[in-house]
Order: structure tokens, then sequence, then C-alpha cells
């Protein structure tokens, strides 16, 4: 099914739209910098003006993708970069740059796109708080960034967005700083990614040492091209590893932390101490697909030297670990009662499953799953939000139930979101992602492995999303108070979404694969026969089976019951040890107290110890010397100097007395000296020229 | 040397030892006058008569009838009670025999070569009178001059203090 | 020994004891009896050496010595005035106590 990718041809002018392109990252920010210094009434101005700059850069993008699109549809591939020297330093130069290409156009509109529709949804969902104009401040700032980190063409640019983009989120996630709950969590997310980052930044450093220049696409000098990619292969690293596989390895590192994959995606669950828009924007559309992302923009990097494709060594690394994030994260889905955290691993499981994607089936099999998660992720985290805003800001499942006869909007667009998700075939975006990565998956060379634990992952899915909605809409109501619809901004985005979350199937069904084609840049036509070939077929037979038996074990078990909050789970009832370890996370953040952090209690005491005590007593001592030093000093000015100088001067002075005495005012006595010395001049005078 | 250059010379010392050795300060005075006496006889001897005759009218004339009178004006014929020697006679003593010694050393080893013109010289008071006119005429009106001062003098000195007292 | 040196060991002799005079005794009048004597025994110093000098004609010796005695008396007046004078003041004519320039 995959045609020979035609190498881009290089473009030696710019055009108009691309030389503008810098706009759509820059106005959302400059929006940010005139809210920073807005007054805190002025709420309704600093949406406005984040909304505004939103709508504008969403109205660049879609020009820029129609431009992009044309250049497709008439045959020559379209990478337009502009670059440009920030910094030199000797012959150094220090290169900056964006491009627009097929992945950044697309990326680009989604990004926009969904992040309009939540700037919107957030002027209904954050009305009642006070800190309305600080939000959207940091809404654009971090909108500005993301959008930097998709057009970047330099890896330095892309980096500094990036580290932006970590920052934002940050300041978003701890936006209720007085909670302790959401500044540890805001904390949490900063550190766990920078120890992504760390590595992410080895891998800049070495890969520009290696290929001697920062850009990606730089007519045949940038790093992504093949003269760079040849020179990466031939030197060698570590373990087997070539050069290229080392830092892609390195780069993969970075992108781990910022989408929660296995090892860093602690943060995650925490992060949705933040405000619902900012889990729908951030944590599930836009930044954590920001490492999804970054794989896809080094994918050549990532690619280079493979015998068969995706099966690098690098690209074998991201595979298994999306593979085993999908799953595990699925597992701990399942015994969450937080409507907010089953949705947050939901995301860590479908990040998963992007890198996975991205590790065996290429570029626009994971980017069109994180196209379509965007969409129905961010409809069903706004749902969410919409039902939590509707319960009076209760978060528990089982303390909600029923609420389809309350909200039958948000139900519905609920239950579009979450068929997505689980992957109900044909009709649902979700399936069509979805099994593109299952296709690929067991298209591996390598191992059947992933491709099974992305099936059972799919079960547990299903399964774990009829838990939570028959939870939610199912049932009696068992909160306090009335549950009420939203208002009509806060559905209206819903609606939008969802028919998105429909829609965006049709781009990438084998019949036409019009997505990959476009990514790939090759052509694309409809080819309806393409729906009979067995291995499409035994695919959709496995994807409905997945469908059947996850939703049904789940209808079964939770069906239309109305579990209270003190009561036990059903499942719980049934495998208490299990449920006790999947509903603590499988011990990871116990582990992490455990070790690294313990370790790091250690080491600050360590530090303390030596600080307090050994330089302290250092400084000490040294005050000590110095103070007896200066004692000394002193006894030797006091004593010695001045006493010997006193003592001379007394001397002195009682030699004057004793000489004084010779003038006692006495006659006689002068007149005998004056006879003394006659004899003696006398005598000298007399005998002293005697020969 | 000849027995009565002895005997004065005896006489000269004699009194220049009981002047200076005499507890009573009159007697000590007299004895003075003894010594003059004893001088003025030697410078005869030595044939210079207006010397001699000089040294009797001024030293024993005057010079001693002054000191006499001193002596009796601030009562020193009393004999004061610390002593007449100072603490320290010795020293003085001393001093005045390692002078005698020096001089005493110096006249006896250049006595080969001192003049020794035995012939009387033929002076007459005549020739001293020209002398004084003519040779030595400045020196005679300076010695005038500090005779009126030194007379002047000791008259304001002690007649200065009388009026003070009185008042 | 010559006459000459005779005279002068007289000379020498009286000069030592009008010194150890004056450089004893305690009161100033016989300070100066002491000086009287110094002043006496260089005229005969003086007159010796002009009876044994080779010219006596010139009469050196003999002017040199009358003037001597004139300003030894001249100086005899004014220093027991002073005495006197000092006696008036401090009751005493002792040397020892005359120390008022004392450094």
């Amino acid at each position: 099914m995959m045609q020979e990718a035609i190498a881009f041809t290089p473009q030696l002018d710019a055009s108009s739209i691309a030389r503008w392109l810098w706009l759509i990252p820059a106005l959302p920010i400059v929006a940010a910098g005139i809210i920073s210094v807005l007054k805190q009434p002025r709420r309704r101005l600093a949406s406005n003006l984040a909304i505004g700059s939103m709508g504008i850069s969403l109205l660049i993008a879609m020009s820029a993708f129609v431009h992009v699109l044309s250049g497709w549809s008439n045959g020559h591939a379209v990478r337009e970069v502009v670059n440009f020297s920030w910094l030199t330093v000797g012959t150094q130069a220090v290169e900056l740059g964006w491009v627009l290409d097929p992945l950044s156009a697309v990326m680009l509109v989604m990004v926009t796109f969904v992040g309009l529709l939540i700037f919107i949804y957030s002027t209904g969902y954050m009305e009642h708080d006070e800190n309305y104009t600080r939000f959207f401040c940091f809404l654009a700032l971090f909108a500005g960034a993301m959008l930097g980190v998709v057009i970047a063409n330099s890896i330095l640019l892309l980096f500094m967005c990036w580290e932006l983009v970590g920052l934002t989120s940050y300041l978003l996630i701890g936006f209720w700083y007085h909670k302790p709950s959401a500044a540890a969590a805001a904390r949490k997310a900063f550190i766990t990614t920078r120890v992504g980052d760390i590595f992410f930044l080895l891998g800049i450093v070495w890969l520009f040492a290696q290929t001697g220049t920062l850009l990606f696409y730089d007519r045949g000098a940038g790093s992504m091209e093949p003269l760079a990619l040849g020179g990466l292969l031939v030197h060698h690293s570590h373990w087997g590893l070539t050069a290229a596989g080392a830092i892609g390895l390195l780069i993969f590192a970075g992108a781990a932390g910022k989408s929660g994959q296995l090892p860093l995606h602690v943060w995650l669950p925490d992060a949705m101490e933040g405000p619902t828009p900012v889990s729908a924007l951030i944590h599930a559309a836009t930044m954590v697909a920001a490492g999804v992302y970054l794989i896809a923009r080094v994918y050549p990097l990532m690619a280079a030297g493979a015998i068969a494709p995706g099966t690098t060594t690098a690209l074998t690394v991201v595979t298994w670990v999306g593979a085993s994030t999908a799953v595990f994260a699925a597992l701990i889905a399942v015994a969450q009662n937080d409507i907010k955290r089953i949705l947050a691993y939901s995301t860590v499981s479908q990040l998963g499953y992007m890198m996975a994607g991205l590790g065996v089936g290429g570029v626009a099999v994971g980017m069109f799953h994180l196209i379509t998660h965007a969409f129905f992720k961010a409809l069903l985290f706004m749902g969410s939000g919409s039902v939590i805003h509707g319960v009076h800001e209760e978060q528990d499942t089982r303390r909600m139930g029923g609420l389809r006869k309350y909200m039958p909007l948000t139900f519905l667009t609920y239950a579009v979101g979450m068929l997505a998700l689980c992957g109900v075939p044909i009709f649902f975006s979700g399936f069509w992602s979805k099994d593109a990565i299952l296709e690929s998956a067991h298209g591996w060379p390598l191992s059947h492995a992933p491709y099974y634990m992305l099936v059972f992952g799919a079960v547990l899915t299903a399964f774990y999303m009829t838990r939570q909605v028959s939870y939610v809409f199912f049932g009696e109501y068992r909160g306090h108070g009335h549950a009420h619809e939203s208002p009509r901004v806060m559905t209206t985005p819903l609606a939008i979404l969802a028919v998105f979350a429909v829609a965006l199937g049709v781009i990438g069904t084998p019949a036409w694969p019009w997505f990959r084609a476009f990514l790939e840049n090759h052509a694309a036509s409809v080819e309806m026969h393409a729906f009979a070939e067995p291995a499409w077929l035994m695919l959709l037979l496995t994807s409905c089976v997945i469908v059947i038996v996850g939703i049904g074990l789940g209808w079964w078990i939770y069906g239309n019951k109305s579990p209270r909050a003190d009561e036990p789970d059903a499942l719980e009832k049934a495998i208490p040890p299990l449920w006790t370890v999947l509903a603590n996370r499988l011990y990871i953040d116990e582990l992490y107290g455990a070790t690294v952090i313990a370790f790091y209690y250690w080491w600050a005491k360590v530090a303390d110890w030596i600080d307090r005590d050994i330089w302290g007593d250092m400084v000490s001592t040294v005050i000590w010397l110095t103070n007896h030093w200066a004692r000394l000093n002193k006894f030797l000015d006091a004593t010695m100097v001045d006493g010997a100088f006193d003592k001379g001067c007394e001397e002195i002075y009682n030699g004057g007395g004793v000489l004084a005495r010779i003038q006692n005012g006495r006659g006689q006595i002068y007149l005998r000296l004056l006879a003394v010395a006659v004899v003696i001049l006398a005598a000298i005078l007399i005998w002293s020229g005697r020969p | 040397m000849d027995f009565v250059f002895y005997l004065i010379s005896a006489f000269a010392v004699g009194g220049a030892l009981a002047a200076v050795l005499l507890k009573n300060l009159v007697h000590a005075a007299l004895a003075l006058t003894i010594a003059f006496f004893g001088l003025a006889l030697l410078f005869l001897r030595l044939d210079a008569q207006f010397a001699g005759f000089a040294q009797i009218l001024v030293y024993v004339g005057a010079v001693a009838i002054l000191v006499v009178f001193a002596i009796l004006l601030t009562k020193g014929s009393e004999v004061p009670r610390e002593g007449v020697f100072s603490k320290s006679w010795f020293a003085g003593l001393a001093i005045a025999a390692g002078v005698f010694a020096v001089l005493a050393r110096a006249v006896l080893q250049a006595a080969p070569s001192l003049p020794n013109q035995t012939a009387v010289p033929a002076v007459t008071v005549n020739d001293i009178g020209n002398a004084l006119m003519s040779r030595y005429v400045l020196p005679l009106e300076i010695i005038a001059v500090l005779l009126t001062a030194a007379l002047l003098g000791a008259v304001i000195v002690a007649m200065h203090e009388k009026e003070r007292a009185k008042q | 020994m010559t006459p000459l040196t005779g005279y002068l060991i007289v000379a020498a002799l009286i000069f030592a004891i009008g010194l150890a005079g004056a450089l004893t005794r305690r009161n100033a009048i016989m300070v100066l009896i002491g000086i009287e004597l110094m002043l006496n025994a260089a005229n005969l110093n003086l007159i010796a050496f002009w009876r044994y000098s080779p010219h006596p004609e010139l009469l050196t010796g003999m002017m040199f010595a009358i003037f001597s005695i004139a300003v030894a008396a001249a100086e005899a007046a004014v220093g027991l005035g002073l005495v006197i004078s000092i006696y008036r003041h401090a009751k005493t004519a002792d040397v020892e106590q005359m120390n008022r320039m004392k450094g």
C-alpha cells in the first residue's frame, strides 16, 4: 500500500505565504504580551485579544495549508524554508528559521483550530474565576510557543519554543497556585519533563557537533537531508549504535518526557489539577502531541539506515516504549474514579499508540492518530469540563450518574468522543487512525508482540470508557444539588469537535489514503477496492471484536447500575489485589518517591551537612584564626612595639634626666668640668705632637 | 736657686694654702694678704719693681680689703654649720692635682729649651711710662674704660638692692 | 733646675692651690679668693718669663702683668658686689645653694 515517496523538490524562493509564516506564532505571543500589562478588570479585552490573535493565526494557517495543498495537487512538493542567522560568533552562526511543508501545515491548522475552540470554551468555563485575565495571557503565550515548535526549522528554535511550552504548561497547571496540590503538580510536570529535556539537549548538541548545522532543511545542507544523514550513519557510538541512532534515542528521551511515555508519565495525571480547558488544550491536543510531532519532524534521522522500514534501533525503542505505555496506562485507567484522571491515563495510553504508530508505520500513521486524537480527546475533556460545571464542581464519577437526562447535548457529544476513542468501526475517526496503527504493527518485521499489546490496550480502552460513561451518564444521579446543562458558549465547541471526530476519518481510509499521500508527497486516488483486501478485512474483524468485547464487558459489569461512592467497585469485589494495584497506579509514583526522590533528599542532606559542618567549620576556623591573629598582632603592637618604643623613650627621658644632673646650676661644678677639660686638652696638645 | 727664693716661695705658697684651707673666712682673707705679699716679693726678686709695688698697692691695698669687706658684709665670719668644704672636695682636689701635674710635667719637660738670660734688665719706670703712652696706649685706654665700667657696675649692683630692700 | 723653672713650678703650685680652693670651698667669696690666687700665679708666670726672656727691654711681659693686675682688681670689685647682692636675696653665700640655673 505504500508508494515510494518522491523527494521534495527544493524550493529556491520561499513564497510570500512562507515568508509571513512567522506571524502565526508571533500574533498570540504579542497578544500575551499586551494582556500581561492589562489590569485585571479588563477581562473582555483580554479574552478578545487572545481569541482574535488565534483567529487570525488560524486564517493564516489555513491559507498556508491551501498553498501546500495546491502545490501537492499540482504534483510538486512544497517544502519552503526561511532561514536566517540570529547570532554570528566568528565564522559560526546560530541559525534560526521556519519551514512550511505538509507536516507543519497540517499541524498548524489543527493547533490553531482546536486552540481557537478551546479559547472560546474558556470564556465560559472561567467566567467566575477572578484571574480570568492571567489565564488568557498564559493561554495565548502557550499557543504561540506551540505554534513556534510546529514551524521551527532550526532545532535550536524548536528547543527554545519547547522550553517555553514547558514553562507555560507549568504556569497553567499551577494556575490555582493557592492549592498546594496544584503547585506540587506543576512542579512535578516541570521537573519530570526537564529530565527528558536534558537528554534532548544532549541530542541537539551532538547533532550540531556532528552535522555542523542547526537547521533541518537548508537546501541540501540541513541535518535532515541525505548528506548529513549519511555522515551520521558512518560514525559509530557505543553499544553498536550509529551516531544517528544514538542521537535519535536522545531526542526520543525528550519526546518521552513531554508526551508522557512510560518512565516519565507520572506528571500527566497530576496535571489534571489545572482548569479543564488547560487539560483539553495542553494535555490532549497540543503539548503532549509536541513530543510525537518532534519525532515526526526528525523521522529521517530516526529512520536513517533502516534495512526494512521502521527497523532502526531508535524506532524499535520507540515502538516498544509506545506499546508498553499504551497497555500500562490503560490498565491503570480501569481503576480510577476521577473523571479527568481517567481521561488523563487515556491520553497517556493513546500517546503510546501514537509513538508505536510512528515506530512501526512512519510519520503518516503516527500523525494521523495524533490529529484524530486531538479532536476527540479535546472533545472528551471539554465535555468532562461541561459535566463538572453542571454538577457544581464535583469530579468523582461515583457521585455523578444519570446525567444524560439533565445534560443531553453534553451526553451526545461525549458519546461521539467516547466511541471515537474506542475505535468503533467505520463511522468514527478513531477507528481509522487506530486501525492504521494496528495494521502497521501487524506487519512489523521484528516482532508481533507490540501488535498484541496494542490490541489488548484497545480492549481495555473500550472497557474503561464504557465504565466511565455508565458511571457518569447512566443510572441514577448520586450527586448533590441540581445538575444542569452548560451554556451555549461551552456546548457549541463541543458540537463542532464532535463533527470533526466523525468526519476526519474520511481522510485516512485505505480507499483514499489522502493523509498519507499528502505527508509523503505522492499522489492519492480513490480506490474502493482497497476495502476488499483480505488483510484489511481481517483487521476490520479484529477491531469489531475488540470493540464488542470491550464495550460488552464494560456494560455487563457496570451497565445501568449506580454504585455509591462508599461501595467498593464491582471489579474490586471480584479481584481485590489487582484492583488495589491498579488503583494505586501500579505504585510508580511510590517507586520514584522511594528511589529517586529519596536519593535526592539524602543528597540534599549530605550537601547541607557538608555546607553546615565542614564548610561551616572551615569558616569558623578561619574566623578563629583571624581573630587570634588579630589579637596576637594587637599584643605585639601594644606590648612589644609600643612597649619598646615607650621603653626607649623612657630610657631617653631617664638618660636626659641623668644628663640633666650635670646641669645643676652650681657654678663650682661647672668650673670643675672646665678644669678637667683644660687638663685633658692640654695633655693632648702638649703630648700629641711628640715623635 | 738660693735660700731666699725658697723662703719667699714658702711664704707665698703657705699663705695660699692657708687662704684656701682656713675655716674662718677673715683668717683666710688675711692669709691671702700674706700670699699677695709673698708674690710681691717674688716680683721684686725678679727685678720687676714696678709690678711688685703695683701688686702691693692694688692687691693688698684694694682687693684684699674688698674681700674682707665682703666677708664682713655677708656675715662670713661665722662658721657655717655644714662645713666649709663641699661634699665632693676630693674630686676638686684631684682635679687640681691633675692640673698641677700637667703643668709641672710640661715645665720640667720643656726646661732645657726655655730661655735663660741672666743679665739684669735695665728697665726704669720712665721706660714703662713711655711704653704705656706709646706702644701700649690702646690697652691703657681700654683698661680705663673697663675700670670705669667696673666701678659703675659694682656700685649699681650693690646699691640697687639697697633701695629695693627699703621698699 | 734653672731659676726660671723654679718660678714656674711655684706659679703652677699656687695656681693649683687656687684652683683647689675654687673647686672645693662652699663660700662664694672663697671661690673668688681662689680665682685671685690663680690670677696671681699667672702674673708670676708672666713676670718670670719676662725676666728671663732674651729682650726684656720690650717690656711685653711686664705690661701684660700690669694690665692683668688692673683687670683682676676690677673683676674682684664686681664679683664681690655680686656676692653681696646675692647674699641680700638668698641670705646665704653658699654656692651649693645657688642652683636656680639647674637644668
